[in-house]
């Protein structure tokens, strides 16, 4: 088939040793697919402006859900007539993207029928985002998805489809089952997912361990973060390895040829000082340890994190938009988490996302209605004592929000008690 | 509605895993990177597990999606998986095949393998222009643009440690690319254009004011071509351009040729290693859309990768590297302008100031 429109400023994206969106697309574009050959041509046109050439939103949806679809209209449909209705579906990800080829085949299928043929694997939040729809296909895709088993994702005023990292399929840090627990989250959220009903959206995000491969800390409403409370597991015989440099430093992450100074690369590195060297043996004051990762990642074949494992929950983390960018603050420092049995958890989440639901403003995340209120009122909300742990540091300011009972005798006072014994 | 199915959820994770996935989980021992893009994963039952990494685009068609299928049918019992990251991998078990892996993925000619260790991984980011309704910049562009770039880094471990890179095309951050090594953010750089004679049809004119966070929208009546129309006047002056009023209302938009480019950070980090996750940086406040391949974005990043590499500690990330040797010697080591800009004036700013005697000449 003929090139439909020439592109001579994406024709530069197809040169260079990184694989080329722009070569990829325009095969299936020449295959025949107008949906590709509309956007490469739209997408021409806005890199010649220097303006995107999409229209504000646009309400579609399946029936019964009110997200998952993201409505788009090109707003030059004359010129680009394949991409006029350009709706996205995200699909729900399997826990940390694992596919087994038949059953990722059947989307793909799905979509290629009577869809663009384009899509991305996988979008942010972690689903797979089917990009460009017709209207008129919505409920026909959604039909057939659902019928071999696959379901809509979030988007809008709800929970967004909950995302981890590899976890114990194939990691040996892994304090919890991250993708068992994000299953079960997904599955138990269900309805709040598919059907927008909170101040805005919430994301659940879980990590196996403290180096936090799905970046929860700094992008989930409520973060879950794989820990332990007992002491790093030392094989001494890998230690000695380690010495006489028969293993590489940070698991191979330097090449094989780096090997690892114990003394300098980690002892001296480690934030807490617990741990000592003596050139035969590596001794750590588990007590004073942070569970900062750095020895484990340093030497992965002769330290392991303890067995007592658990995980931190923290809460309030986002983007910018609107009050600014937040990390997630720690409000559960440790809760044990065994597989299957998550009922303190799903407590928690019920406890803060009422507490949200009912204090939130309209576009306003949990972070920043902690930060409205204080993250006193969130620890009272879902029944959590204050703890060290809580903060950085103590508040160094002296105005503190006194409530009357805290003080013997309450807040009235009669002026002319006080006159009796101090003159005007 | 009869017989719909519905709340479904996705499928269960162990349907898309491997037998040995499966007989191993949660018994891994250890790991290593046996060389960029190869990872070998030994488990307590003794099973060794070779996982073989390639780059993904992200933005792909379901013909490229076909090929890494039919690679994982042919060396992977039909098996593969994604990562946060967009990197696809390929699961081995036997050291014969993984060989063969290699060689299949190298005759692909864009299959590179690397990601791993102390290189440049995959650049994590939003849909840009192909397919975004705010976005100030491009996405899938500028990443290829700067990858080919940073290529070498991608398929070796030269680095003091890895470098995370991050875009995101507007500040709604759907990429949340506030704590990486070195973020790419499309920034606008106008208020928005008002609509007056459409805006009252087209926005609820309260939730549009109280979408702004520095309060600079207020209501007012303006007169187009003798008709007086109820909408709104933003105060240009309190306008940081974080596109909340778009978001709310069709009749403001704020992309611009001339106003709208790309700001670069550095320093941000999600690990807990070491030092506590912090976030990203302004190190350029703004460069050029500059298509197809944004030179100038992509010379600065590769200035600030160089400096890192060049003077970091091994192990040390790009914001240790920083807070160790000074802001000052940051921007003098990597060349980069400091102005006005780079000064917090928002909330919290006074907390991002020198309290303290102690600085570098």
């Amino acid at each position: 088939m003929a090139i439909k429109h020439q592109t001579p400023m994406l024709d530069e994206l197809e040169k260079g040793p990184w694989p080329s969106f722009v070569t990829d697309i325009k095969k299936m574009a020449e295959a025949g697919k107008e949906a590709c050959a509309d956007l490469l041509g739209q997408l021409e046109l806005s890199y010649k402006d220097k303006e995107g050439h999409w229209k504000h939103g646009g309400i579609v949806g399946v029936l019964g859900y009110g997200g998952g679809v993201i409505g788009r209209y090109s707003d030059v449909p004359e010129l680009f007539p394949g991409v006029e209705h350009f709706h996205t579906l995200r699909v729900n990800q399997p826990a940390s993207k694992f596919y087994k080829t038949e059953r990722l085949r059947e989307i793909l299928d799905i979509w290629n029928r009577r869809g663009s043929g384009m899509l991305n694997l996988h979008g942010s939040t972690g689903d797979m985002v089917l990009l460009g729809a017709f209207t008129e296909e919505l409920e026909p895709i959604f039909g057939e998805m659902t019928s071999k088993g696959w379901d809509l994702g979030g988007s809008g005023s709800a929970l967004r489809t909950p995302s981890c990292c590899v976890g114990k399929a194939r990691c040996e840090w892994a304090c919890i089952d991250t993708q068992d627990l994000c299953y079960t989250i997904t599955q138990e959220f269900q309805d709040e997912l598919h059907r927008p009903a909170w101040p805005y959206k919430f994301k659940f995000k879980i990590s196996g361990c403290p180096n936090d491969c799905v970046a929860s800390i700094a992008r989930s409403d409520c973060s879950i973060i794989g820990t332990w409370r007992d002491d790093i597991r030392i094989n001494a015989e890998a230690v000695a390895a380690y010495a006489g440099g028969e293993l590489a430093a940070n698991g191979g992450a330097h090449g094989q040829e780096t090997k690892l100074d114990i003394q300098a690369d980690v002892v001296d590195l480690c934030p807490t000082g617990c741990m000592a060297w003596d050139g035969k043996t590596l001794t750590i004051n588990n007590a004073e340890c942070t569970r900062c990762m750095h020895c484990i990642n340093m030497m992965p074949q002769a330290l392991r994190p303890g067995t007592d494992t658990g995980a931190t929950i923290l809460v309030g983390a986002k983007a910018p938009i609107l009050e600014g960018a937040q990390l997630g603050s720690v409000i559960v420092p440790f809760m044990k988490l065994e597989e299957g049995q998550y009922g303190d958890l799903m407590d928690f989440a019920e406890k803060a996302i009422d507490w949200w639901d009912e204090n939130g403003k309209n576009r306003e995340r949990i972070g920043e209605l902690i930060q409205r209120l204080g993250l006193s009122e969130f620890l009272k909300a879902v029944e959590i004592d204050p703890d060290p742990r809580h903060i950085r540091e103590p508040r160094s300011n002296p105005y503190i929000f006194y409530k009357e009972d805290e003080v013997p005798g309450g807040f009235q006072r009669d002026i002319a008690d006080y006159r009796e014994k101090h003159a005007r | 509605m009869q017989d719909r199915i519905t709340d479904i959820g996705p499928p269960k994770y162990d349907e898309m895993w491997p037998d040995v996935i499966k007989d191993n989980y949660g018994k891994w021992l250890y790991h290593d990177i046996l060389e960029p893009g190869v990872l070998l994963h030994v488990s307590e039952t003794g099973t060794k597990l070779y996982t073989v990494r390639i780059p993904g685009t992200r933005l792909m068609t379901t013909d490229q999606a076909e090929e890494y299928c039919k690679i994982a049918d042919e060396f992977c019992d039909g098996y593969f998986r994604f990562t946060t990251r967009n990197n696809i991998e390929f699961m081995v078990t036997d050291e014969s095949k993984l060989e063969a892996l290699k060689k299949a993925l190298a005759d692909k000619g864009n299959m590179p393998l690397g990601g791993t260790g102390a290189g440049v991984t995959n650049i994590v980011h939003t849909q840009g222009w192909v397919h975004c309704h705010t976005p100030a910049i491009d996405a899938s562009g500028v990443v290829k643009a700067v990858m080919d770039d940073l290529f070498e880094y991608w398929g070796s471990h030269k680095l003091p440690a890895q470098v995370r890179i991050s875009l995101a095309c507007c500040l709604n951050m759907c990429g949340a690319v506030h704590c990486s090594d070195i973020a790419i953010l499309g920034v606008h750089r106008k208020p928005p254009v008002i609509e007056h004679s459409h805006l009252d049809k087209m926005c609820e004119i309260p939730t549009t004011i109280a979408a702004c966070p520095t309060a600079a929208i207020k209501p007012s009546k303006e007169e187009v071509d003798g008709e007086v129309y109820k909408s709104v006047t933003v105060n240009a002056d309190r306008c940081m351009f974080c596109g909340n009023c778009y978001t709310m209302c069709p009749a403001m938009p704020l992309a611009d040729a001339d106003g709208d480019g790309i700001a670069l950070w550095v320093g941000g980090k999600v690990s807990n290693t070491r030092s506590m996750p912090k976030f990203s940086k302004l190190a350029v406040p703004f460069i050029p859309n500059e298509p197809p391949r944004w030179p100038t974005t992509v010379k600065i990043i590769r200035q600030i990768v160089e400096a890192y590499a060049a003077d970091a500690n091994r192990y040390e990330r790009v914001g240790e590297w920083a807070e160790r040797i000074g802001w000052e010697r940051f921007f003098e080591k990597t060349g980069l302008e400091f102005s006005h800009h780079h000064i917090d004036d928002y909330r919290f700013a006074a907390t991002t100031w020198r309290n303290s005697t102690q600085f570098k000449w």
